[in-house]
Order: structure tokens, then sequence, then C-alpha cells
């Protein structure tokens, strides 16, 4: 059954107030979701007051100023800084993006940060995602080409390799999938549209040859057809990616070819 | 050790015009369930008599009445065109998100234009 509310160690307390030690210009206040799997207290809002001037222009720019500077057990995914590795994926102002691609200008008000929607919290702003991956894991996502036993060059066409434009630029920085209401009440079983969109990605590759096997694997009610279109994955993706149509075109494959 | 707690989803999640609209598809789903029930007690009163058919007719001119009906139809239309955005898409068309919330506005405002024509204009 479908739980709309939050269970209740989950529900979420107010937290510290964070004043900013110098002067009032340019503030902007960062509310940021907390919890610490050591004091065994409920997960709470810190806000913290950031004197823009003295900052980078990126969310996550923020977020490590305030480690620097005024709490540093605060706890986020980052490395690449630049939007290619996916780590930093976050719930800002209340839609799911890149922490580092996400400029602090584009947001009027207060800036809320969440982790990944409906994921289990590892502390503060890490989600744990190891559910997602082993369903990346179960479409096997690489190369299978066994026909071909003699090594050689697998060419591809320009129209071949075009089709895989919009899919091979994926992350796996997993907004996509905690942004979908259908993968927050049954993400145990439906894949959800990052993972989907990588089946896909492997589905229309020309190198590969178990096209069949893979499109049987996918088809069914629960791991694909529990899309329904909302186009939550399409509106996050902060790499412009499409998701949506990604699953689309698997459901009219099922229909147009042979998988039998 | 403590339990990790779940991330807040519905409770955080902007509305985007695209889920908007797929919740609205949904819940037209089960008002249409409700109209079929109405239009099937409609037909029932005219079975069971002339003083049953009365009451509900009166019930139905009434404001309550009317709006519920007028709103079942809406209901009916909206979903009706939703089912097209729909089938459109299992095309494979309209995947972009310009073109869907196009779409998606255009059935909204087609649903209620019909309305209006089915009971203002006829």
């Amino acid at each position: 059954m479908v739980q709309f509310a939050l269970p209740k160690n989950s529900k979420i307390n107010p937290g510290k107030y964070h004043r900013s030690s110098n002067g009032n210009k340019n503030l902007k206040k960062f509310k940021v979701y907390r919890w610490n799997p050591e004091d065994g207290k409920n997960p709470s809002i810190d806000t913290f007051e950031l004197n823009l001037n003295d900052c980078g222009p990126m969310i996550l720019d923020a977020l490590i100023k305030i480690k620097n500077e005024t709490d540093s057990t605060l706890t986020f995914r980052r490395s690449c800084r630049e939007g290619v590795c996916g780590s930093c994926a976050m719930n800002i102002d209340g839609s799911n993006t890149l922490a580092c691609t996400k400029a602090i200008s584009d947001i009027k008000g207060d800036i809320n940060v969440y982790p990944l929607p409906h994921m289990p919290v590892i502390k503060d702003l890490v989600a744990n995602l190891t559910k997602l991956y082993k369903q990346y894991e179960s479409i096997e996502p690489w190369m299978q080409s066994l026909k071909n036993k003699d090594i050689k060059e697998e060419k591809q066409s320009i129209s071949e390799r075009s089709k895989l434009d919009g899919l091979y630029e994926c992350i796996m920085c997993a907004c996509c999938s905690t942004s979908c209401p259908s993968y927050w009440w049954n993400g145990d079983k439906y894949l959800g549209p990052a993972v989907l969109l990588q089946a896909y990605r492997w589905i229309i590759d020309s190198r590969d040859n178990e096209r069949k096997k893979r499109l049987k694997k996918v088809a069914d009610e629960l791991k694909l057809f529990r899309c329904h279109t909302i186009m939550n994955c399409t509106n996050a993706c902060p790499k412009g990616l499409n998701p949506a149509k990604a699953i689309g075109s698997i459901k009219k494959m099922l229909v147009t070819e042979k998988i039998k | 050790m403590n339990q990790n707690p779940l991330s807040p989803h519905l409770q955080v999640y902007k509305w985007q015009l695209s889920s908007l609209l797929s919740i609205t598809h949904r819940i037209t789903l089960i008002l249409n369930i409700f109209s079929i029930f109405l239009i099937a007690l409609w037909i029932f009163s005219v079975a069971v008599g002339g003083d049953f058919y009365n009451y509900f007719n009166i019930f139905i001119s009434s404001f309550l009445g009317k709006f519920i009906i007028i709103g079942c139809s809406w209901s009916l239309l909206f979903y009706f065109l939703a089912e097209i955005r729909h089938i459109v898409w299992d095309l494979g068309y309209g995947y972009e998100i310009k073109t869907a919330n196009i779409s998606g506005i255009s059935i909204f405002i087609l649903s209620l234009v019909l309305t209006f024509i089915i009971w203002v204009a006829i």
C-alpha cells in the first residue's frame, strides 16, 4: 500500500539557526536537511545564513562554504563540481538536480536543500542508492556481442551511432528515478527512469547482439509499465536527457518487434 | 543502531505541470466511476417509477446537482482527451518537455471549452 506520509522516525523537526557573522549584506538563507545516525534523534532542518558576496555562484559552493566555515559535520557527496560525475545530486528548491550546476541566483527566496526523495538517508544529504545500483546491475549494462568470437572492430554507421545520442550522456546521478512518484511507491519492483534509460541504451546499440533477451527481460507489468508518463524524470534531468521518451520507446518496441 | 529515516518526497517535491496533469488524469478516472454510477441511478429511477424520477430531477436541477453533473461531464471529457494524449505518446510522439506542456495545457483548455459548449452553447 502506498504510504504518503513519512514514517515516524523520519518526521522533520526544526533545527539550529546559524547567523552570518559578517554583516547583513546580500544574505541568503539555506535550509538544509540534517540527520545524524549517531545521536538517535529525528531529522531536522538547519538554517544557515550566507553572505553571497563572499561565496561562489553554485549551490555546491555554498554547501562547501558552510562545511568549511560554519559546520564541518555537514555531510554531502561531491566530486567533479562540473556536472559530469553525478555525486552531488540532491533535492534543491523542490526538484532534483546537481548542486554543482544549479546557480544560487536561479532561486528566489530561501533555498531548501534535501537529500534525493524517498530514499533511506545515510547521513544529512547522503542517500543510500544501493537498491538503484542493484537494479542497474540487473539490466546487464555492458556490451554483449559473443556471436563474433574473433575479435575485430565493431563498425557502426553514423545513423546507428546517432541513436545513442541523448542516452550515453547519462551519468546515473539518480535525479530522475528519485523524482518519479511511481518509483517512490513501487521502487522495489519498478526499475525507474534512470535504469530504464540505460536498458534502452543497450537495447538500441547496434553492436549489441542480445536485443531480444534485453527486451524480454524488461517486458514486465511492474519493471516497465509502472511508468505512467508523469514526466517528472525529464523535468528533473540535469543533463537535459529524456528518460520518459526512452521508456516510451521500449514500450513501443515491445509492440512492434517480435521478442518471442 | 538507529534505523535510517526516509527522505521527504511528496512533502518537498514541487508540482510540475506534467505531474499535475497526470494526477488529474487519475482523479478524473475515479470521478468517472462516480458519473457512471450517477447515470445508472438516473436510469434506475425511471424503472422505479415517477416519484423517484421526479426527486432525482429536482436534485439534478438544483445548484449542487448542476455543479455535480457539469463537473462529471468535464471529468469525462478531460479523461477522454488525456487518453488521446497517451495514445499519441504510445505512438512515440510528444515526449519533449515543451510539446508535452503544450499538449497538456491544450487538452485542459479544450476540456473546459467542450464542457462550456455542451452546457451553455447548445
